[in-house]
Formats: C-alpha cells, sequence, structure tokens
C-alpha cells in the first residue's frame, strides 16, 4: 500500500489576531468583537470579528461617498490602473500566506486554495486593472462613467475570489466599494483590508465590514449605495430585489445553481469522469454552478457509475491544509445540517446513496463525498441545491430528453456536455439554459470570461468585458 | 364618391398567439380620442388574457430564437414595409390618440417606420458587438454569445402610442426574445393596428402579443407571472405600482427596466436590447 | 488465437473487426488527461512515504544501456550497479532489469547469473523497427537463446500509423510466439504516434496481441515518456484486466531522470490502477541516470543532508 504521509502545509505563515475591527476610511477601527470565526476543520475558535451595525454600515458608505466624489472617482483611469496592478501584485506576494489563511477559515483544501483560488484573485485584479483606463473602448458608450457607491456582499465559498470579483471590476470603472465578506469567512477579506494599506490606496476606497444578514441588509438597503452586488442564495438575492424595488439602484445578483452535467455515450469516458468529480466535490461542492445533476446517458450509465465510484474512492477526504487533501471541511455546521437533511430526503425518496469508504475526523464538519443513483426529476435532491458534495444521478436516453431535463429547473447558472461529437455539442450548448456551458471540462474559470445566470440564478454577469456593465452607469 | 356612404368600423381586439380574440372576460372600455370624442370600444383584457398571452409567447420562444438571426432581421425589415404601406392610417390613428398636428403624427409615424428598419440591421449584428472571444489562461476555446432571456411582459409608454410601442418592443424582440406587451391604456388603438401589420409581416404568432386594458389590473399578474423572464415597466408612470411590480418581478428573479423617460425620437441606446439578453459562455478544450 | 482476444470475441479476425475494436474505444480529451496528469503531479509524498516510494522505485528500475558504444565492460560494470546499486549500503535493493542490446545479452547473462535481476533485451531491430520481419523474429529468438527473460520490441509505426492495424497485430503476436517463455514488453513509441487516442489504441492493440507490458519508449525519440502519456496506458492496462481478466504491466521509458519525477509516476500508478500495479512485476521505469537520484534521495532521508554526485558510482 502507498500510504501517503502527512504533508501539511505550514500554518505559521499565517498571523491571525485575537480580535479584528473594521476596515473603514483607510483605518481599522477597534474591534468590538459580537462574533466568532471557527476553523471548519477542527472547530477551534480563530478570531473574534466585529459585528457591523447600522452606525458602522453609515459610516463606511460615508467613507465610501467621500472618496468617490474627491477621490476615486474623478482620479485617471490610468491612476486606478496602477492601483490595481499594484494590488494583484501584492496578492501574487501574499499568495501563499492568503491561501493558508483561506483553507484555516473556509476548510476548502490548501490545493485549492493554492493552485485555483489564490491565482485567479491576482488574475483578476489584473485584468480589470487593464481596462481602468480603456473604458470608452468597452463597448457601454463613448463616456462610460462609474455609478458610484456599490455595496456588495459575498458568499463564503470563494471568500477572496469572490472578493476579487468584486472589487476588481467595480474600481477599475471608478466606484468605490463597502464589501460585508461572508459572516464564516472573514479573514482573507480583513487581510485584503491590509493589502490595500501596503498598496497606498486611498481611504475610502475600499471599506471592509463584517457582519451577519442583518449586516449586509443595512449594507443593501442603506439610501446611499447606488449599486448593489450581491452572491450568494437564490432566496437572500430575491430578498434583495424585492428591497431595492423602487430605488434608482443598479442591482446584479449571482445566486443559485442546479446545473446538468450531461455525458453521451460517446464521451471521453475518462475526462468525463474527471470533470463529474471536479464538477461536484471541487471545493466539496461548494459551488453555485456545482453539476450537482449527472445526466448520463442510460446505454453507459452502468459502465460510467463504475468508473465514476472507482475514482471516487481515490478522493482523500480530510485535513485541509494537508497538500494531498482533495476534499476538505464543510464550510459550517449549519451547512452540514442543510446538506445531511436534503441526503436524508434523498434516501426518504427512495434513491440510492453510495459513498467510498473513507474515515471523517471526529472533530469539524465533514460530509463524505456522496452519490445518489436512480434519482428522477421529482426528488428533492434533483430540484434543491444541496451545495455540499452530494450528486444526483439521473440517466436519459436522447438528445431531447437530456436538454429537456437539463432546463427543467429554475435554476440557469451553469451545464456541462461530454461527447466527441462536434456538431453536438454546439447545438446542445445554444439549447442550454445556461450562463456557462463547460463542454467536455467543468468548473474552469477566467477572468476574461463572463460569469453568470439565467432565471433564478440571478441577473448580470461577471469577468470578463461584460463584468464592466454592472459598474457603468447607463 | 358619395359621401353619404356609412363607414364600416373596425372591432378593437386584443393580439395573442397571432390571432385576434376579444377579451375572454367579455369586456370593453370606451376609448376617446385626446380631444375627447368617442374613438372605439376595446377589449378591457383580464389577468386570463395574460395568462393565455405568456402561453402563447412561451410557445413561440423556440421558433423565433432558432430562427437566424439573418431572418430575424428580415422580418423586422418587413413590417417596416407593411408599416409604410399603411402610413397614412397609422398617422389619422396617432393623430386621433395623442392630438397634435398632422406634421407631429407624421414625423411620430415615420420615426416608427425607420426604428424597425433600425432594429432589423441589429440582428446579425448583435451577437457580434455584444459577444466576445476569451483570450482564458489555457487551452481553451470560450465564447460569449446573446441569447434572448426568453419572455418579456413589456408596459408600453402611456403617451407615445406608435413610435413608444415600437420603441419598446422592436429592441426586445430584434434578439430572439417573445413578449407580452401592455398597450397604453389611454391611447391603444395604433397598438392593435400595429397587430393587424405584425400579423401580415411573416412574424410567427405569438413573438408579439398585444393586450389593451389597464396597467394596474394587468401589471401585477403580467409581473408576477413565474413564466415570464422580464419585466420593461417603461410605461408605468405611478411609483407606487411600478415598485409594487418590480417586487412581484422578484418571484422568479425577472429581469427589470424601471420606468424612466427617454426621449423616442433619439436614435435609441443598446441598453434597450441589451437588458435582454443573456450573455453565454461556451468553453471547450483545445487539444487534438 | 490468445484467451484475451476471445474474451471479448475475436476483434482481431480482419483488419476490418480490429479498426472497429480500436476506433470504438472512448477518446481521449487531451487538455483533460494533461490535466489529470498534472494534478496527480501535485501530491506532496514526504517522510515515510517517500522513503517508501524511492525503494520501490528502485526495484523498478530496468538500468538501461541502449548505445552504439556499449561494450562488455561498460554492461559489466552496470550488472554490477543492477545487484548492488549503493555498495555503502547493503539494505539497499536491487533494480528489477538491465536492458541491452541483443548483442551483449551473453555478457549481462553471465555478469547477472544468480543475482534475480533480470536481464531484458530489446529486439525486433530496435530502435526503428524498420526490417523484414523474420529479421525481427531472429533478432527476438536470438535474444532468448542468449539468455534474455525479457524482450522489449518494437511495434511497426509505420502499419499502425498508415492503418495497417492487423498487420501490426499479427506481428506482435508473431514476436510473442518467438519470445518462447520471455516476458514481452511492446514499445509503442508514443512519440511518433502523435495523439493520445492513437496511445490508447495502441495500448490495446499491444495487449490483445499478447504483449506482457506496454512500454512508452525507445528512448531515441522525443518526447519519450510523459505522465499524460502513462496516465492513457494505465487506463488502458485497468480497462483491459476488467475486460478480459489478465494483467499487463506498463513501463515509461526515457526521460525520468530524478526521483520527484519518479514518485510522481508512483502516484499515478496508485491513484489510477492501484496497488495491483505497484510492484517491479508490473511497472517499470526504462532509465538510466534515474537510479543514481534515487540513491542519493535514499541516503538524503537517511542522513539528512544533501548529497554530491561524487559519493555515487558513475556506472
Amino acid at each position: 500500500m502507498f500510504e501517503y504521509a502527512p504533508a501539511p502545509e505550514s500554518r505559521a505563515i499565517v498571523d491571525i489576531k485575537s480580535s479584528y475591527g473594521l476596515f473603514i476610511d483607510g483605518k481599522f477601527t477597534d474591534g468590538t468583537g459580537g462574533r466568532k470565526t471557527v476553523n471548519p476543520a477542527t472547530e477551534e475558535v480563530l478570531a473574534e470579528v466585529t459585528e457591523a451595525g447600522e452606525a458602522e454600515v453609515n459610516a463606511a458608505v460615508a467613507a465610501a461617498r467621500k472618496a468617490y466624489s474627491n477621490v476615486w472617482g474623478p482620479m485617471r483611469g490610468a491612476e486606478r490602473a496602477k492601483y490595481l496592478y499594484r494590488i494583484a501584485r501584492i496578492v501574487q506576494e501574499r499568495a501563499r500566506e492568503l491561501a493558508v489563511l483561506e483553507s484555516i477559515d473556509n476548510g476548502k483544501p490548501i490545493r485549492e486554495s493554492r493552485d485555483v483560488d489564490l491565482p485567479l484573485v491576482a488574475a483578476h485584479f489584473f485584468y480589470y486593472a487593464g481596462w481602468a483606463d480603456k473604458l470608452r473602448h468597452a463597448g457601454f458608450g463613448p463616456e462610460p462613467r462609474p455609478i458610484g457607491v456599490a455595496g456588495q456582499v459575498i458568499p463564503w465559498n470563494f471568500p477572496l475570489l469572490m472578493l476579487a470579483w468584486k472589487i476588481a471590476p467595480a474600481l477599475a470603472c471608478g466606484n468605490t466599494v463597502v464589501l460585508k465578506p461572508a459572516e464564516t469567512t472573514p479573514l482573507t477579506a480583513l487581510a485584503f483590508a491590509e493589502i490595500c494599506q501596503q498598496a497606498d490606496l486611498p481611504p475610502g476606497v475600499v471599506n471592509i465590514i463584517t457582519g451577519g444578514g442583518e449586516t449586509g441588509r443595512l449594507l443593501v438597503e442603506h439610501p446611499d449605495v447606488d449599486k448593489v452586488a450581491f452572491t450568494g442564495s437564490t432566496e437572500v438575492g430575491r430578498a434583495i430585489a424585492q428591497s431595492v424595488a423602487g430605488t434608482r439602484k443598479r442591482v446584479t445578483l449571482e445566486l443559485g445553481g442546479k446545473a446538468a452535467n450531461i455525458v453521451f455515450d460517446d464521451a471521453p469516458i475518462d475526462q468525463a469522469v474527471e470533470g463529474i468529480v471536479n464538477g461536484i466535490f471541487f471545493n466539496q461542492g461548494h459551488v453555485c454552478c456545482a453539476g450537482s445533476r449527472l445526466l448520463v446517458q442510460e446505454s453507459v450509465a452502468e459502465e460510467l457509475l463504475a468508473s465514476l465510484k472507482r475514482r471516487m474512492a481515490q478522493l482523500r477526504v480530510g485535513d485541509p491544509l494537508d497538500k494531498n487533501t482533495d476534499v476538505g471541511a464543510i464550510n459550517s455546521a449549519a451547512q452540514l445540517d442543510r446538506i445531511r437533511e436534503l441526503s436524508a430526503a434523498g434516501d426518504e425518496e427512495g434513491a440510492q446513496r453510495w459513498s467510498p469508504p473513507c474515515a471523517l475526523p471526529e472533530r469539524g464538519f465533514w460530509f463524505a463525498p456522496t452519490i445518489f443513483t436512480g434519482v428522477t426529476q421529482a426528488h428533492r435532491i434533483a430540484r434543491e441545491e444541496i451545495f455540499g458534495p452530494v450528486l444526483s444521478v439521473l440517466t436519459f436516453r436522447t438528445p431531447a430528453e437530456a436538454v429537456e431535463k437539463a432546463n427543467n429547473t429554475p435554476y440557469g447558472l451553469s451545464a456541462g456536455v461530454w461527447t466527441e461529437k462536434g456538431s453536438r455539442i454546439l447545438r446542445i450548448a445554444d439549447q442550454l439554459r445556461a450562463g456557462v456551458v463547460w463542454a467536455n471540462t467543468f468548473n474552469k474559470f477566467d477572468p476574461t470570461s463572463p460569469f453568470g445566470g439565467y432565471k433564478e440564478s440571478g441577473y448580470g454577469r461577471e469577468g470578463g468585458r461584460h463584468g464592466l456593465e454592472a459598474y457603468l452607469a447607463h | 364618391m358619395p359621401t353619404d356612404r356609412l363607414a364600416v368600423k373596425k372591432t378593437y381586439k386584443l393580439y395573442i398567439g397571432g390571432a385576434f380574440p376579444r377579451s375572454e372576460s367579455g369586456r370593453s372600455y370606451e376609448v376617446r380620442s385626446a380631444g375627447g370624442a368617442f374613438l372605439a370600444n376595446a377589449a378591457l383584457a383580464s389577468r386570463k388574457d395574460v395568462r393565455d398571452a405568456v402561453k402563447a409567447a412561451r410557445a413561440a420562444v423556440g421558433k423565433w430564437s432558432g430562427a437566424t438571426a439573418y431572418n430575424r432581421g428580415q422580418i423586422l425589415y418587413r413590417i417596416a414595409e407593411m408599416l409604410e404601406g399603411r402610413r397614412a392610417q397609422f398617422i389619422a390613428e396617432v393623430r386621433d390618440s395623442e392630438g397634435g398636428n398632422k406634421s407631429s403624427a407624421e414625423a411620430a409615424v415615420d420615426a416608427a417606420i425607420d426604428r424597425w428598419v433600425w432594429y432589423a440591421g441589429w440582428s446579425d449584428k448583435l451577437a457580434q458587438v455584444y459577444g466576445n472571444a476569451n483570450p482564458v489562461a489555457g487551452p481553451f476555446f470560450n465564447l460569449t454569445v446573446p441569447e434572448p432571456t426568453g419572455v418579456v411582459g413589456v408596459v408600453a409608454p402611456a403617451d407615445s402610442s406608435l413610435l413608444g410601442l415600437v420603441s419598446v418592443v422592436a429592441p426586445v424582440i430584434v434578439g430572439g426574445n417573445t413578449c407580452v406587451v401592455l398597450a397604453s391604456p389611454a391611447r391603444p388603438l395604433p397598438a392593435i393596428t400595429l397587430a393587424e401589420v405584425l400579423a401580415t409581416s411573416d412574424l410567427p404568432g405569438g413573438v408579439v402579443n398585444l393586450l389593451t386594458g389597464q396597467t394596474a389590473e394587468l401589471g401585477p399578474w403580467l409581473a408576477g407571472h413565474m413564466d415570464v423572464n422580464a419585466v420593461d415597466l417603461t410605461g408605468v408612470d405611478d411609483h407606487a405600482l411600478a415598485r409594487d411590480l418590480e417586487v412581484a418581478a422578484a418571484a422568479n428573479l425577472k429581469r427589470v427596466r424601471r420606468p424612466a423617460a427617454d426621449d423616442w425620437a433619439a436614435e435609441p441606446a443598446l441598453d434597450r436590447m441589451l437588458g435582454y439578453l443573456e450573455p453565454k459562455t461556451v468553453w471547450h478544450p483545445k487539444g487534438i | 488465437m490468445t484467451a484475451t482476444v476471445s474474451a471479448l470475441g475475436d476483434v482481431a479476425r480482419s483488419d476490418a473487426a480490429l479498426r472497429a475494436f480500436l476506433h470504438g474505444l472512448p477518446g481521449v480529451d487531451q487538455v483533460g488527461a494533461e490535466a489529470r496528469a498534472a494534478m496527480l503531479g501535485t501530491r506532496s509524498i514526504k517522510t515515510t512515504a517517500k522513503a517508501w516510494a524511492i525503494d520501490l522505485a528502485i526495484r523498478m528500475v530496468d538500468l538501461t544501456t541502449l548505445e552504439g558504444a556499449d561494450t562488455p565492460g561498460k554492461v559489466q560494470a552496470l550488472c554490477a550497479k543492477a545487484r548492488r546499486p549503493d555498495p555503502a549500503d547493503p539494505s539497499c535493493p536491487a533494480v528489477a532489469a538491465i536492458c541491452v542490446y541483443p548483442a551483449l545479452v551473453p555478457t549481462a547473462a553471465e555478469a547477472l547469473r544468480g543475482s534475480g535481476v533480470h536481464l531484458a533485451s530489446v529486439a525486433t531491430s530496435f530502435p526503428s523497427g524498420q526490417a523484414p520481419l523474420d529479421i525481427r523474429l531472429a533478432d527476438t529468438r536470438a535474444a532468448v537463446s542468449a539468455g534474455a527473460d525479457e524482450i522489449d520490441m518494437v511495434i511497426n509505426r509505420g502499419a499502425f500509423l498508415a492503418g495497417r492495424y492487423l498487420e501490426v497485430f499479427e506481428e506482435i503476436a508473431a514476436v510473442k510466439e518467438a519470445c518462447g517463455d520471455a516476458h514481452l514488453k511492446v514499445i509503442l513509441e508514443t512519440g511518433e504516434l502523435a495523439t493520445y487516442d492513437n496511445v490508447r489504441r495502441a495500448s490495446w492493440l499491444g495487449m490483445l496481441a499478447g504483449g506482457d507490458f506496454i512500454k512508452t519508449s525507445t528512448g531515441k525519440v522525443t518526447p519519450a515518456a510523459t505522465p499524460p502519456v502513462t496516465l492513457v496506458m494505465l487506463e488502458a492496462v485497468r480497462d483491459f484486466r476488467a475486460q478480459t481478466g489478465r494483467q499487463v504491466g506498463v513501463k515509461p521509458a526515457g526521460g525520468i531522470r530524478t526521483s520527484k519525477d519518479a514518485i510522481k509516476y508512483l502516484v499515478m500508478v496508485n491513484e489510477t490502477v492501484g496497488d495491483d500495479w505497484l510492484d517491479p512485476d508490473w511497472f517499470r521505469f526504462g532509465a538510466s541516470t534515474l537510479l543514481n537520484d534515487l540513491l542519493m534521495q535514499r541516503t538524503k532521508l537517511a542522513t539528512g543532508r544533501y548529497e554530491g554526485p561524487d559519493y555515487f558510482t558513475v556506472d
């Protein structure tokens, strides 16, 4: 037996303070506590962070407004660009530290935070930095203007990457921001605040406030916020869409998904299996665009499932800081409850559950990689977003049936297609009602490539030239 | 010509799925000219007419969005041709509806015809202007193309009975969407006459569905309908109603275009088209 | 006809049947296969796992010399090294085999007698294979009769690329027969096959025709062994065993020079085909300079200090 010895990334590289304040107008306030953030792999309390209330939200928005009016809005694009390039460079310089911090606070494997999250964070700032002085060429009018103050609320699944997706285009276009990281993963956003200081970013251009749902609501509903950007659940997105009704606020929402990953009988099977695994077990399945519904052509279902199970047995579940871990910890107790509840519903509705044998740590929040076979469109696990390492397997007979089932959901964020037949890919991609279609690949991201959903997966796009539209005045 | 001949008057009905039904409710309402003269009894559409119209619009999505952009452009141009042929009729109807002098009505009708021509030309350029090849950092083909969002509910402007109407409908359908349009409640007659033009322009039935009636009554059903993908609230003048409709639209995260003043005579901005398009990004590996 | 072929039906009954079978194999997406291989290359193998892997890798080395300048003296030295790779450390295992040209088989056989180290000979007009079949078969028989217990043959890439699959099949089968009891390693020369689809097809062809091992390369063509090529071959032997019950070994050869590289291959074996192939009977490295790097890393692990090449024999 080839047993891999533990290969832990060193924690010594990060310096977590016991308490954090808010980052407003270029300075950290004194921490007043109110909320603890824990390491989901161990349940160890990492730090106490401040619960921002109305006064703090007001102060942050006021700082952003002042910076917008006096400094950032009037600044030449070329100068804004240089600040963003600086930030990108500092992110690269501190990438290892930030990756470790992300894995500790979020529970994701260090391999992913190191090889996916952090490189994409830096790339995102590099990409949008370059737009800052070229906006008139972006196709959104000859004299594009910023909108003003952006209130941004981001989720816990890719804490720093979602921050980058929000802040980079906002700043490139000349807006200032108040950003609230998720309540369970505030630490990399607070580290990013330090990066803003290191980059000498003018005070108030970026403000980071921590807190829970109420803090987010205060920010989104603040009358002096011109633009709201939210990534998270469809439920909260809907509430935001309602709360901004009748106001001047511009909104972009990147919400849930229940993506179909369609595998045809002529698929490159080994790569399809990798794609299925990457589609649902990447980041513990805490991915809005996860390929959570496997639609496999009935004629190859048995063979494919055998391969998938064999491959799943190779997944290494455990310590997020171990460099060989493939699947880390579930981000929170609440999310673990949700995954358990929906999985139990799968059992109750008669689907067959399978997980590879894998020993889970005793402390922390863990869920073994799981597939359910015998699932139909009527099952809850085929309709509701589980947001965990749980794959629902359905079969189809014809391309038309595959498309019909894939589109039979209120969501429309992403989809996958696996076939060696080029014309089929293009036709199916046309028919899928999803903002991102991965053909013979899955869960690929790039700052140049627009991302966002149809239907209840939200509106607006992030990334690419299209990502500028959300931050420019019409 | 004998002057004592009694004119044959038109019954103004709804336009749903390519047909001209009366309201299922059997109701109608009086439409008067800008000067207060009786013009016609228009159908007073009900929530069930909204339901039927959405169903027709949904059924038309596949064929219309699946048509080639060239084909859609030809059909939009055909609409301009048909409208031109009825220019005099529209000038009269617009003047009846909106008042004003003959030249302002002529200007509005001419602009409406030209607007169809303008949008006709956009059909096969949208993907080029609003699409992108994305140079991702890896061996992948990566293309973003705009696709129609689906069924769009449109509250047409209350004032500009033809030009305003054309200016909100054409940008919706040019990209492959279908729509359910609530015509100006007080000035609905040019809209129904426009429907006759649409019906004879090779535009598939159901792509544009026109309802006449009260915005306050129909708007909530349209904005709250779970099979509608977007709403254009341009013609909602009442701020409280606009807010309510936006709230209702949030039930299924419709794309919402809020009411805002627009200069119908000016060349349109692109965002009327772009707001109803979904950029779709397709990835594929490049290998041998 | 071999038993394995009958398990799949007689796929080699005609060129058409063989073509239909090979072209019916699932495709390989280049980008996906390379991404998977690269991901496995990020595994961090440390301490006890590393020590275990290095010893296994030493035991899997086919210590190779295939130069025009090879002499009996050179081969004798290499055989000594094969038997006792690290004279300073008797706990260091011997390598799996020596791999030489047919002319040097008698010398090697003599030098390896009683050691348990296998003796592999390249044959079939290595490395091009461009000789008449009877000459290639005679080459094989000569090597076996001189004492080789493993034969590394090259497939007829010209015939393969021209689509004459049955010809390639029959040649391999004929060489297999000429091998007698000797194990046959079928060199695909993947660097000349150009695509992973071809690598998969050639792998199956080699296995269907009776090869005991499939081997990436002669070492005379660039690129030689690469992780994704080896991954595709491992998938092929895995699927072949699932369908026929017969296990076939894999030998990447050429270009593997460091312990780090070798361990990446072992990780790939571990996570693609598992334990059953983590054995010198089923996985080999065709290499020459790799051995010294393995020895240096082995000593570094034992002593805790970095080593210098002067402390390891150059043969």
